[in-house]
């Protein structure tokens, strides 16, 4: 089974801080990471292989630094990685990043399966995955959290999450699926995988190599415009409640009245 | 990418002041720019006073003819034969939008067996209801409710197009404005227009709601939107509103699917599920045990409330992933957070501090959590929750 995994470098949220006078993230040490739910993509794609065959190619769009987060996808299992970097994808809102991905994803040939995560935890869209499919023309299933593979080895089997519980439903391959963090427990890198990541280069794959248009990627490409950001201010909160728990407890519970909760 | 006119520049820093990604700043009393960091957002363009900084962009996607599309859609969701609630908070915020555009509202009712729900439509604001009933939409499938709305949008060409952030339409609603080669603005939760150009103005959180960013889509149209649940008051319906329901056959292409729904299952939920919840009880570690999170059920069902999950509660089986709160589970803002020990790592906390009121309950006085929390109390939650559920029972009895 050919699969192809998209995950994107996002900021570590426990690194971020927030500049509140300005409105700003502080980008200063931020640590980068593989967003989250990327890692179980990852995973759900390595089982396959393991269980069928094939291979696992990582794929990113993002700076040069982002090929960091390729090597350690690498590090894990993956078979290869490629970087989707130009100074024309900057700015790239979903529909220029959808359109960029499925040029890279065309050019790779024969894909079976292309999985990502349910969204990235800097942006939460969620809109790149089903964007991509169409570009792609694939059917596909977001918010997966449980999947199986029958006998024929094209029937997929997917349970898709709900508000109020969950789908079952069926599909045959090439299809393209969305993950949510219950689908598995991400493995851990292996000492060899460490070694072998460490040499590996990570081909970088610009617009011209692509064939992409410039009026479809980065900023030109995109329909929407961000047209300010402020960091919202939580009010000054934290009163602490003083006493034994049952004086705790009268003390929220007259709160709750004031609130008009109770 | 990002100019600067040092013929113009004055070195004054309101761009630095300006840039949410520090891509932007003044050296030796010029403004540079550091295109690694740089997102072309544009905002440092619009606060420099003295025009000095330029976009230079590659020719775009095709604008089209913005004066030809109007109106403005609601696009509903019926769910076990009941409408979302956040398809009538939708169409109040539409009436507001259509007053200011003068223009009318639409709802796209999809689904099977559902035209009833058309009257509730028009009590609750829209002016008009397309109606798509058909047995193919009993069960929904991205591919044919994709399909058909697109191809109605390409054909009645909306000016806006507004759908829930729920399940589903965070899942269709991204490949309908892919077909449409549109913008789409997710999970928002503000909407506004500015008259002069009838944009709409759409606010969303990003980062776990650390950062607030107001997007438009100015060239294309429609313009689409998908708007967090509860975030808007719906409006007391009248039932003398009157409307005119219009029924739509869909065309057989729009109707082939390549997944196919085996089965849905409802889940045994008590109340209202978290994202249209007004309070939720989240029970973390400190339960210690399976049995104790009852008291947090009871203590939420008391409220009216629902229960939530920490990744911790989830990870010990506790209760279901669907439940989880934070991340990698689900943000929510209900009036009342009630956190029940809880740390507050700042995986959990991304995912509720956008909520009215947090209470926290916890052992250890130094947990992070108090630090969001309106209210703190320590102890243990064993000890503190039966204590305050006899306690609000004793007031609803008064």
């Amino acid at each position: 089974m050919n699969i192809v995994v998209c995950i994107k470098q996002v900021p570590d949220a426990k690194t971020v801080r927030y500049d509140t006078e300005k409105g700003t993230l502080v980008r200063e040490g931020v640590g980068a990471i593989i967003n989250p739910f990327d890692f179980h993509a990852l995973e759900a794609g390595l089982r396959l292989k393991d269980a069928y065959g094939g291979e696992v190619t990582v794929l990113s769009m993002g700076p040069p630094q982002a090929g960091n987060a390729l090597k350690e996808a690498l590090s894990l299992g993956a078979d290869k990685g490629i970087l989707l970097s130009d100074r024309a994808f900057a700015g790239a809102d979903t529909l220029a990043t959808t359109y960029t991905l499925a040029k890279a994803i065309k050019k790779l040939g024969r894909v079976d399966l292309v999985l990502c995560g349910k969204q990235a935890i800097d942006g939460d869209t969620a809109q790149v995955g089903p964007g991509l499919a169409v570009r792609l023309g694939l059917p596909y299933v977001t918010c997966v959290n449980a999947l199986s593979v029958l006998d024929d080895g094209k029937t997929m089997h997917l349970r898709r999450v709900n508000e109020d519980g969950y789908d079952m439903l069926e599909l045959e391959i090439p299809a393209l699926l969305t993950v949510l963090a219950s689908l598995n427990t991400p493995r851990l890198p292996s000492l060899k995988g460490k070694m072998r990541a460490r040499k590996a280069e990570i081909p970088l794959w610009d617009a011209r190599e692509l064939g992409a248009e410039p009026g479809m990627v980065g900023l030109a490409g995109s329909a929407t415009q961000v047209v300010s950001t402020w960091v919202p201010t939580f009010e000054a909160r934290r009163e602490m409640l003083e006493g034994s728990a049952e004086e705790q407890v009268e003390a929220l519970v007259s709160r709750f009245k004031e609130a008009g909760i109770l | 990418m990002l100019k600067v006119d040092t013929e113009k520049c004055t070195g004054c820093g309101e761009c630095e002041e300006s840039c949410t990604f520090e891509a932007i700043f003044v050296e030796d009393e010029v403004a540079v720019v550091n295109q690694d960091a740089c997102t072309l957002c544009g905002i440092c363009v619009d606060a420099c006073p003295e025009g000095a900084l330029e976009l230079h962009v590659e020719e775009g996607l095709l604008a089209t003819d913005l004066s030809s599309w109007k109106g403005i859609w609601v696009v509903a969701e019926c769910r076990n034969g009941v409408l979302a609630p956040v398809t009538l908070e939708l169409l109040a915020k539409s009436r507001e939008l259509a007053g200011e555009l003068d223009t009318e509202v639409t709802a796209v009712l999809m689904g099977y067996e559902i035209e009833s729900k058309a009257k509730e439509l028009i009590f609750n604001g829209a002016d008009r209801v397309f109606v798509v009933d058909h047995p193919e939409l009993a069960t929904f499938t991205d591919e044919v409710y994709g399909n058909i709305l697109a191809d109605l949008a390409k054909k009645e060409k909306p000016e806006i197009i507004l759908a829930g952030a729920t399940a589903m339409g965070r899942s269709y609603i991204p490949r309908v404005a892919t077909i449409l080669e549109t913008g789409l603005t997710a999970d928002c939760t503000g909407l506004d227009v500015r008259a002069e150009d009838r944009a709409l103005l759409q606010t969303r959180p990003a980062f776990g709601g650390n950062l607030l960013a107001t997007i438009v889509c100015s060239g294309h149209r429609p313009q689409m939107a998908t708007v967090r649940p509860h975030v808007i008051r719906a409006n007391i319906p009248d039932p003398g509103r009157k409307g005119e329901v219009i029924h739509i056959l869909p065309g057989e292409d729009l109707l082939s699917h390549r997944v196919q729904v085996l089965e849905s299952v409802k889940e045994q939920v008590e109340g209202p599920n978290l994202s249209e919840a007004d309070v939720i009880v989240t029970a973390g570690r400190g339960f210690e045990q399976e049995k104790n999170v009852e008291l947090a059920r009871e203590l939420a069902d008391l409220l009216g409330g629902t229960v939530g999950a920490t990744r911790a509660a989830v990870d010990a089986g506790w209760l279901c992933d669907r439940t989880q709160i934070g991340q990698t589970g689900v943000t929510v803002s209900p009036k009342l957070y009630m956190a029940c020990g809880v740390s507050g790592a700042i995986q959990h906390i991304v995912g509720m501090q956008g909520s009215e009121i947090i209470v926290a309950i916890n052992k250890d006085a130094e947990a992070p959590i108090f630090d969001v929390a309106t209210y703190g109390l320590v102890g243990d939650v064993k000890e503190i929750l039966p204590l305050l559920i006899h306690r609000i029972q004793k007031e609803r009895g008064s």
